[in-house]
């Protein structure tokens, strides 16, 4: 087991160096002169531009710049972005509360998801079942950018329950309804894949046996319908951690929250290629540590699987 | 100040846009007993610049450095220009021009506003190698050409400094007094010297800039208390101010949105004060959800079609008959009124309302008006000439990171219905790819083109844009009759000889049409109940100073 | 087995659960129709399908969206972009069914024209992910070994990258928008979480008894994988992939709504979503039309999506 986790970590490398070339490739081959845009409809000066370009090494070619990038990581300092701020400083701010909301979100979309999958899953074509399947639809049909505009009017500012933006002071309280928002979707997900493999799963013959045994319901659901129907859903949790790190553009925009999802899409048009290619750095591994969890969950899950 | 920045963050529209002619703003008339303690909370963004004058070529960066700093004039309410530091401002032939500053002026640190301050501050500005972003703004300056970066003939650097370090023009009398000597003349100079480039520096600025833009030491009526990056600004009263723009309040906080229609649902939910843009989502509701106090009124903003030289299509006389039907295929009443709910006022000529000397009746603007009819004659008129074909698709190009789909697509379908050809938004996802396309001169039809005025007079609307080689003129337009306008108008004596002289540099852009004006933005904010004494600027900027709040 | 073989819960005051009376007798198993020849998968699941209506709401729907997205002259006499600003925000009528949207176009006829970009997209997209990301994730699963370690780092490196980024670059690089080009651009990014998914679902079946039988008869490492690990796997696979259906329909809604969707003049419902979201403050109505569409068309995918599992596993299977 400790020799599987070395190894998995030692892989990190070459999964580092691949993402980041790639992620800098698209950055680099992405059309636009990010220095042009500096000066608005106005432009800059010539000199002024190839000053700023020269500062960024925007005219070296495209190897060179990587190396430059990587120099700035290994020697933990990126250097500023064209605002002149440190970007290891807007990323140190960006971090904790996209972590803190994507937390809560990978929590709810869990507990609820698992929750209303496994309750459909044992009622099967039962009126729970196709109740959640419509309320499932309607979290699927309707983009985030609707359902989040509309829960923050609704739950914000007409009923008064809720914050209508984090802004300034992100805590748990007005982080909750951006954090239902950003897990709508992905609760979909779980929620369909709980409830097949526990359909699937009570058909099973050795829940079966359970359950001609004489188990009570709650063992055989958690020992022997539930374990067992869970392996898809711990992968989708695992890669969705990523996701929802980097995904919440929209939910940020609209409860004003200062994370990653807006940052990074800020410094993709303003062409900030350090920052993109750093925070996507960090996502790459926060992806990979989860990814490791699950895979060391598959064994805790089913004892058949094993790691050497 | 330009509008692009700000059409940067996600689903931003446009600017917002100021209002001269406010007959609604708020009353200032009430004077309610306010709070002078309590904060006031703005709605605006993460400034992409340090807060250093002459580099904030930004709405959220100049907002908040138009508030903690004081130049030689302000703009008042009404756009008309007021002295500030300046005792006067006086010249005999618009080239030279003696300026004489108050006594008794500091900076937050102590030190006083001298004579030297502007001098040295206009100096950094100008300088080449420090690559200020409003550069620009100095270029009429004698010895502005000398302190930039020497170019060879590609315009690539040469690696040499600049000429000299100081601009000639700008010469030091007393502590209270400095002449500035311009290339040529220019006589709306004072006019813009309220702008944020020509605000003076301390000297503690020249040691370290960096540190500066972090934490300005200012002279303005605020001064700069917080800046919590991607978060919040906040400022409080300067207590050594000495001008006429006193706080009536304990301070303002500028609060970082990156979704209008987020600062609108917290003004809604009383969580905030004063929202400077209303998003385009609530243009149709906002005036019946905020009562008098919603904001909706001119802004010195200006929507252009421009039309570049370079297509084929648009050049020779079938070109000009093309310009021309276009021009009045589009029903800017319908979506001015229909799309934007009146947030928008269709244009009658190239500058805006805001600005003096502003008409409805230059000759040549009846292109201007819808009239299908007349615009599908001159369409087949053209056609005879030069055939293009019944399946021509018409494009307008523009960014889409910000939304200008909302009024493209009906201005295509009313084109469509007018001229019977094809039309189609050409959309560059990123701002920064469309003006590459604009710098690269790859635009395959039409092009958007905003401008939002840096100051309030009317050559700003016309020089920086349609001169010959002008640095917005991506049309490539040149016409030597309207540059000896433009040099005409900056010469002359008086501001009313001067509007005459731009009326009629307007008369030759509405025979070339390298530009097809669309509409004036209007200022569309609003305030919450808590605060009072709220107005807008000419320049769409809340007027702070005033504003009293009861908690 | 009698209609009630779904109800596997207890019974009113039953606290345990007790093998449904009904269960399947030692006679029914006995009874092998051997005079038969052995019938194949697929023609088990087809037999079986063809016994629920759930089966043939769910073709009704998807061919009902098929010939929308093929042919949708057929069902509105309007064009999509025949709008007049004089009739923007009209209620519903006889003559605009849904009524019409801000700049004065007939939404029935939009929503009905919405059909092909947004069915292209969203079918597409699946089968492209369905294909490269169960493909992969089932070889890295069945294979292990170094196999495994390089596709699953493959995999991590493309899931490092930042979706819109992705959007952004390649649609910007492609000469024409359409929906093909989004299609892939969402299936080139979107194909991560199926392939951990398979990978994960075949790890857990490869150790199965079938599996291990299947080997100690000889069966090749590649055949028993298609055959045998891969149908088992199958039902989280067909699950994503009918609820990736749907969010993929949407993803283009929301690139859209961002600024790098299909262009303006291709109208997809995804498009008109975010068009409707600028009016909702005014004219929230107008957002629904569009939005029903797509979760019906959602629902049929996911509904046979349903169906196909439940046939597709013998062990769920009615005799």
């Amino acid at each position: 087991m400790l020799w599987y986790i070395g190894r998995r970590l030692l892989q990190v490398i070459p999964v580092f160096l691949g993402a980041t070339l790639l992620v800098y490739g698209m950055v680099f081959l992405r059309p636009g002169d990010p220095v042009a845009a500096l000066g608005g409809e106005r432009g800059l000066p010539e000199a002024v531009a190839q000053q700023i370009r020269e500062q960024f090494h925007l005219n070296e070619p495209f190897f060179v710049q990587y190396l430059y990038f990587l120099r700035g990581i290994f020697t933990f300092d990126l250097g500023p972005d064209f605002t002149g701020r440190p970007v290891a400083e807007t990323i140190a701010n960006a971090f904790p509360v996209t972590f803190q909301l994507a937390i809560m979100a990978l929590v709810i979309e869990t507990v609820f998801g698992i929750g209303f999958g496994l309750v459909a899953g044992m009622r099967k074509g039962k009126l729970f079942d196709s109740t959640v399947l419509v309320w499932t639809l309607l979290l699927i049909a309707v983009p985030t950018f609707v359902l989040g505009f509309v829960a923050q009017i609704i739950f914000g500012v007409q009923l008064g329950w809720l914050p209508v933006t984090a802004g300034r002071n992100p805590d748990f309280e007005s982080l909750l309804m951006p954090a239902m928002v950003l897990a709508g979707t992905s609760m979909a997900y779980i929620l369909r894949l709980t409830r097949t493999s526990v359909a699937e799963n009570l058909t099973a013959d050795h829940v079966r046996t359970a359950r001609a045994k004489g188990l009570s319901r709650s063992q055989v659901t958690n020992r022997h319908v539930l374990r067992n129907s869970l392996i898809p859903v711990v992968t989708f949790i695992g890669a969705d951690l990523g996701n929802l790190m980097a995904g919440s553009i929209v939910t940020e925009g609209i409860f004003n929250i200062n994370g990653v999802g807006g940052t990074l899409f800020e410094s993709i048009i303003r062409g900030e290629n350090v920052t993109v290619v750093a925070i996507a750095t960090i996502l790459v591994l926060v992806y990979i540590a989860a990814n490791l969890l699950v895979d060391l969950l598959y064994a805790v899950l089913d004892p058949r699987i094993r790691y050497a | 100040m330009t509008p692009r920045k700000r059409l940067m963050g996600v689903g931003a529209t446009l600017l917002a846009g100021s209002l001269v002619l406010s007959a609604c703003g708020g009353g200032i008339g009430e004077q309610t007993e306010g709070d002078s303690e309590a904060v006031i909370t703005v709605s605006s963004g993460e400034p992409q610049n340090p807060l250093i004058p002459s580099d904030t070529n930004e709405v959220y960066g100049g907002l908040v450095v138009r508030n903690i700093f004081s130049g030689l004039v302000y703009y008042d309410v009404n756009g008309a220009v007021q002295n500030e530091i300046a005792a006067s401002i006086e010249s005999d032939d618009n080239v030279t021009w003696t300026i004489t500053i108050e006594d008794g002026w500091t900076f937050t640190d102590g030190t006083d506003v001298t004579a030297q301050s502007f001098v040295d501050a206009w100096n950094w500005g100008a300088y080449g190698p420090n690559a200020a972003n409003l550069t620009y703004f100095y270029e009429p300056i004698e010895g502005y050409d000398e302190v930039q970066v020497p170019v060879d003939e590609d315009g690539e650097p040469t690696g040499e400094d600049p000429e000299a370090e100081t601009m000639s023009g700008l010469e030091v009398v007393s502590d209270t007094e400095f002449t500035v000597t311009l290339k040529q003349p220019e006589s709306d100079f004072p006019v813009r010297l309220g702008y944020t480039a020509f605000f003076p520096l301390p000297e503690v600025f020249f040691e370290d800039p960096e540190a500066f833009g972090e934490a300005p030491v200012s002279n303005g009526p605020y001064t700069l208390t917080e800046w919590d990056h991607d978060t919040a600004i906040t400022v409080e009263p300067n207590p050594d101010y000495a001008g006429d723009r006193v706080p009536q309040n304990g301070g303002v906080e500028f609060l970082a949105y990156t979704d209008e229609d987020s600062a609108y649902n917290d003004l809604l939910a009383n969580n905030l004060d004063i929202v400077t843009n209303v998003p385009a989502s609530a243009f149709a509701t906002f005036e019946e959800d905020l009562g008098d106090r919603a904001v909706n009124q001119p802004a010195a903003v200006t929507q252009v079609i421009n039309v570049p030289e370079y297509v084929e299509d648009f050049q020779g006389e079938a070109g000009l008959l093309r310009r021309q039907a276009i021009s009045m295929a589009i029903d800017r009443e319908g979506i001015t009124e229909t799309v934007y709910d009146g947030a928008r006022t269709p244009a009658s000529d190239f500058t805006n309302p805001v600005i003096n000397g502003w008409s409805d009746d230059i000759p040549g603007s009846e292109v201007l008006e819808y009239n299908p009819e007349e615009a599908g004659s001159l369409w087949e008129q053209a056609e005879e000439m030069d055939p293009l074909g019944d399946d021509y698709t018409l494009f307008i190009a523009s960014n889409a990171d910000s939304d200008h789909q909302s009024w493209i697509d009906p201005a295509c379908n009313t084109i469509r219905e007018a001229l019977g050809i094809e039309c189609e938004f050409d959309a560059y996802p990123v701002f920064d790819e469309f003006l590459e396309a604009r710098d690269n001169r790859e635009i395959k039809g039409l092009f958007r083109g905003g401008w939002q005025a840096d100051y309030p007079a009317m050559s700003n609307f016309l020089g920086p844009i349609y001169g010959t080689g002008a640095g917005s003129n991506d049309m490539d337009y040149s016409s030597e009759e309207f540059d000896a306008k433009l040099t005409e108008g900056n010469a002359a004596e008086t501001p009313e000889e001067a509007t005459e002289i731009y009326k009629e540099a307007q008369e030759i852009l509405f025979q070339d049409m390298p530009g097809i004006p669309l509409w004036y933005y209007n200022t569309t904010a609003g305030y919450s109940e808590a605060v009072d004494n709220v107005e807008f600027g000419w320049d769409s900027d809340p007027i702070l100073y005033q504003v009293t709040k009861s908690e | 087995m009698p209609e009630n073989r779904y109800d596997n819960g207890p019974r009113p005051g039953q606290d345990r659960y007790v093998a449904p009376p009904e269960e399947v007798t030692v006679g029914a198993v006995d009874a092998l129709a051997e005079d038969q020849a052995p019938s194949s998968m697929w023609q088990d699941a087809w037999r079986e399908m063809r016994r629920r209506p759930m089966f043939w709401i769910a073709l009704a729907i998807i061919t009902v969206a098929v010939v929308i997205a093929i042919v949708p002259e057929l069902f509105t006499s309007h064009g999509p972009r025949q709008c007049s600003l004089a009739e923007s925000l009209l209620p519903p009528s006889g003559e605009h069914w849904f009524g019409t949207d801000k700049n004065g176009c007939d939404v029935y006829t939009r929503v009905i024209f919405g059909a092909r970009p947004s069915v292209t997209v969203g079918v597409l997209a699946t089968t492209f992910v369905v294909l490269l990301g169960g493909s992969i994730g089932a070889i890295a699963g069945y294979f292990s070994g170094w196999l495994d370690t390089i596709l699953s780092r493959i995999t991590d490196i493309f899931f490092a990258i930042p979706f819109f980024l992705a959007a952004l670059v390649i649609l910007s690089l492609l000469p024409n928008r359409n929906a093909l080009a989004v299609a892939l651009v969402l299936a080139s990014f979107g194909w991560t979480s199926i392939a951990r998914i398979t990978r994960g679902s075949v790890l857990s079946v490869k150790n199965n008894e079938f599996v291990t039988a299947a080997k100690a008869l000889g069966m090749s490492r590649l055949g028993i994988l298609v055959k045998h690990a891969l149908p088992n796997a199958a039902a989280p696979i067909i699950v994503y992939a009918t609820v990736a259906l749907g969010t993929f329909v949407v993803a283009e809604a929301t690139l859209t709504f961002l600024g790098i969707g299909l262009p303006t003049s291709i109208v997809s419902w995804g498009g008109d979503l975010s068009q409707g979201r600028t009016i909702i403050r005014q004219a929230p109505e107008v957002l629904i039309y569009p939005a029903v569409a797509l979760g019906t068309t959602v629902l049929g995918f996911i509904m046979m999506g349903d169906v196909v599992r439940d046939a597709l596993d013998p062990k769920a299977r009615k005799r």
